[in-house]
């Protein structure tokens, strides 16, 4: 049956077929309109609890993935700390054993220096030249009148002479013993600057010592801090993961783009050993010859840099003897090297079918072939390229690390985001239904208006009659009848 | 973890199933040249056209070249075949030494009495269905007036199935000035003829055109 046949059930005309239904319709809604109220108000109601207890679950939920958030941050940032507390203190410990091993033979070199110095430094005290004895018996003498005798005066002359060659001779050995000191004072010179040099390089190293320490103690505060699980420093620390999370991802792209210019170089002359016309899904058995060379360049350099400790992303390579992790120091820088010598020669071979293809395509439009100058320059520039390329995308490990341990903080965040907009739009949900329920009520009542002025007016005629308040039973009547409202 | 493993592993093998050596696309053009009469003053154009397929074609695809004279079902009609190598080193060789052959043919080429069309359409695809490419093409550089030699038996289906066959350059002749329906008409039979035998039928007047030639 159609639906024109069911609207013209009652009638031919169609206009009053529908009048019967709509008749009909209302007195049935009519008579269900308490059922049909309670029905619409338990729907709604039991929308809004389940929405509302979606809403409480995925809160709990986002709960329990902040602080597993916040665990996976302090977690991160306390190894972090701890690794920086143990690498500083491999530093001091070399300082100790570089520097203040040596102290006690410093000291003695210091003690002999200045035991040197002070030797050198009585040697070299100066001894002020005596005074003859006779210089007052002669002085004496010299105030003896002369009288004009030219005996006395003669005595006096040789006197004079006497005095003046005692004197001269006196300031001889003056000097004389002067210049010896002074050749002491200059041997104590080396001594000096030695025990300065001393004295500097373990002021350096005390200095360093103490810059460490500061150093130390800061990173020892942070690490007691996030043992207590402060939310300071659980924040700085998520500040900082994020931060690597971008830069990291930053330097991945440069690495990325690094890589297809690197693809773009071997691609093409791979088809020289590959071919040029396989395919293995839909990819070109060449291309995908490229791509693995790089791959492998790439694991190539993740394997180098774990075994160099570098980086930390495969423990069984860290927990390797140190034997071992130098083989496979050698083992992957090897065949790194060889890799970065294969694709040297393939970018050169490239050169040579770009210059083939292009004296082809002269040829095909047919022009002369023209003879370039400074040709060698892109191809020593291209096998250099293709020299560099994979040593440089072998530090992609580095970013990488950085970006994987950022990537669990940061993918902790946005999920614990994402489950809290959910969360608010299911509440938001269960009150809209909820609304909407009660929007439903009222809209059933206005489509059954016209019995329910009928059965109001009847009401109101029978409390007029009975003397009572027709606005109290009014009250009463909507809530026996109409049903609870939600 | 020994799921975990288990899963890997059996991906891996989904993969690598998935991903098995597949044969390319490859092309196999035949070029039909006619020299009869007048038109071999159109043979600049031709060598233009087959500078065009060098540079197009790839390594895998194939090539061949023929003219059209007399009787034309037969290899010794042929110009220059090849199948370019796999290596693309070897295969810009190949055209170096193709273009050799087709600038060869046209500085010594003389005209001929007859214009066996079908006969060098008949061969072209024979050659084509040897090379089992998968796209397969016979270009027919002519202006498609057929002068068979007394005696010659033609009018038969040629078998040219998946095979698109190309009118390039069809001039109008002097009579087709005179009655353009002819040469609708001449149109229209080679058409019918490439239909019957299961192949594609184009036209392509406009040479500086070509690089949609091969598009499939």
């Amino acid at each position: 049956m159609s639906i024109s046949e069911i609207i013209t059930l009652w009638s031919d005309n169609r206009g009053l077929s529908l009048l019967i239904w709509t008749v009909l319709l209302v007195t049935a809604m009519y008579l269900a309109r308490s059922s049909a109220h309670q029905s619409i108000a338990a729907a709604a109601r039991s929308l809004r609890a389940a929405l509302r207890m979606t809403a409480a679950s995925l809160v709990a939920l986002e709960q329990r993935m902040v602080k597993r958030n916040q665990q996976v941050i302090l977690q991160a940032g306390q190894e972090s700390t701890e690794r920086a507390i143990e690498r500083e203190f491999q530093r001091v410990n070399a300082i100790v054993e570089r520097d203040l091993s040596g102290y006690p033979a410093a000291q003695r070199t210091i003690t002999d220096l200045i035991g040197r110095i002070e030797s050198d430094y009585q040697a070299s005290n100066e001894t002020p030249p005596s005074p003859p004895e006779w210089l007052a018996a002669v002085d004496t003498i010299s105030r003896i009148e002369k009288g004009g005798d030219s005996t006395v005066s003669q005595v006096l002359q040789s006197i004079q002479e006497t005095i003046e060659s005692a004197h001269e001779e006196t300031v001889k050995a003056y000097r004389k013993s002067s210049l010896d000191r002074l050749q002491v004072l200059k041997k104590m010179l080396p001594s000096w600057r030695g025990l300065s040099q001393t004295v500097a390089s373990m002021s350096s190293a005390v200095t360093d010592l103490s810059e460490r320490s500061v150093f130390i103690d800061k990173q020892m505060d942070k690490y007691e801090r996030i043992r207590r699980k402060d939310e300071q420093v659980a924040r700085a620390l998520a500040s900082s993961s994020l931060t690597q999370f971008f830069v990291a991802g930053l330097v991945l792209v440069i690495a990325t783009f690094g890589g297809l210019i690197n693809y773009q170089l071997i691609a093409l002359p791979m088809s020289e050993m590959v071919g040029g016309v396989s395919e293995i899904g839909g990819w070109r058995t060449a291309d995908i010859a490229a791509m693995v060379i790089i791959m492998v360049e790439v694991a190539m350099g993740l394997f180098l840099l774990e075994s160099l400790r570098i980086t930390h992303l495969f423990p069984i390579i860290s927990s390797m003897d140190d034997k071992m992790r130098k083989r496979m120091v050698f083992v992957t820088l090897t065949i790194l090297t060889i890799l970065a010598t294969v694709e040297a020669s393939l970018a050169y071979m490239r050169d040579l079918l770009a210059l083939d293809r292009e004296a082809l395509a002269q040829s095909l439009a047919g022009a002369a072939a023209g003879n370039v100058e400074f040709r060698w320059i892109p191809s020593i520039g291209q096998m250099v390229m293709g020299f560099i390329l994979p040593f440089a995308l072998a530090f992609v490990a580095i970013p990488l690390e950085s970006f994987i341990h950022a990537s669990r903080t940061v993918i902790g965040l946005v999920t614990a985001s994402v489950v809290r907009v959910l969360a608010y739009a299911a509440k938001m949900t269960g009150q809209m239904m909820y609304q909407a329920g009660r929007i439903t009520i009222h809209v059933y009542d206005m489509a059954i208006f016209l019995p329910l002025s009928v059965e109001h007016l009847v009401r109101n005629s029978k409390a007029a009659h009975e003397g009572d308040d027709p606005d109290g039973i009014n009250v009463t009547h909507d809530e026996t009848v109409g049903g609870t409202k939600p | 973890m020994k799921i975990h493993k288990l899963l890997v592993t059996v991906i891996l093998c989904a993969g690598l199933i998935a991903c098995g050596e597949k044969a390319p696309k490859t092309k196999a053009v035949y070029m039909l040249i006619d020299t009869s009469g007048t038109y071999t003053r159109e043979l600049d154009k031709a060598q233009k056209i087959g500078n065009y397929l060098l540079g197009s074609l790839n390594s895998g695809d194939s090539l061949a070249m023929a003219r059209i004279d007399s009787g034309s079902f037969s290899e010794k009609d042929i110009i220059s075949k090849v199948t370019f190598d796999m290596r693309p080193s070897l295969a810009t060789t190949q055209k170096h030494q193709f273009k050799r052959q087709l600038d060869k043919f046209v500085s010594n080429a003389k005209p001929s009495a007859h214009t066996d069309i079908s006969g060098a359409v008949l061969q072209a695809a024979e050659f084509l269905n040897e090379t089992q490419a998968q796209e397969k093409y016979i270009l027919i550089f002519s202006d498609l007036e057929e002068d068979l030699v007394k005696g010659q038996i033609r009018d038969f289906t040629m078998p040219l199935v998946q095979i698109k066959v190309i009118a390039l350059n069809v001039t109008k002749l002097r009579s087709d000035n005179i009655d353009p329906r002819d040469y609708l008409n001449r149109l229209d039979n080679w058409e019918k003829r490439v239909y019957e035998g299961g192949g594609l039928w184009k036209v392509v007047n406009d040479l500086d055109r070509l690089d949609k030639l091969l598009d499939s």
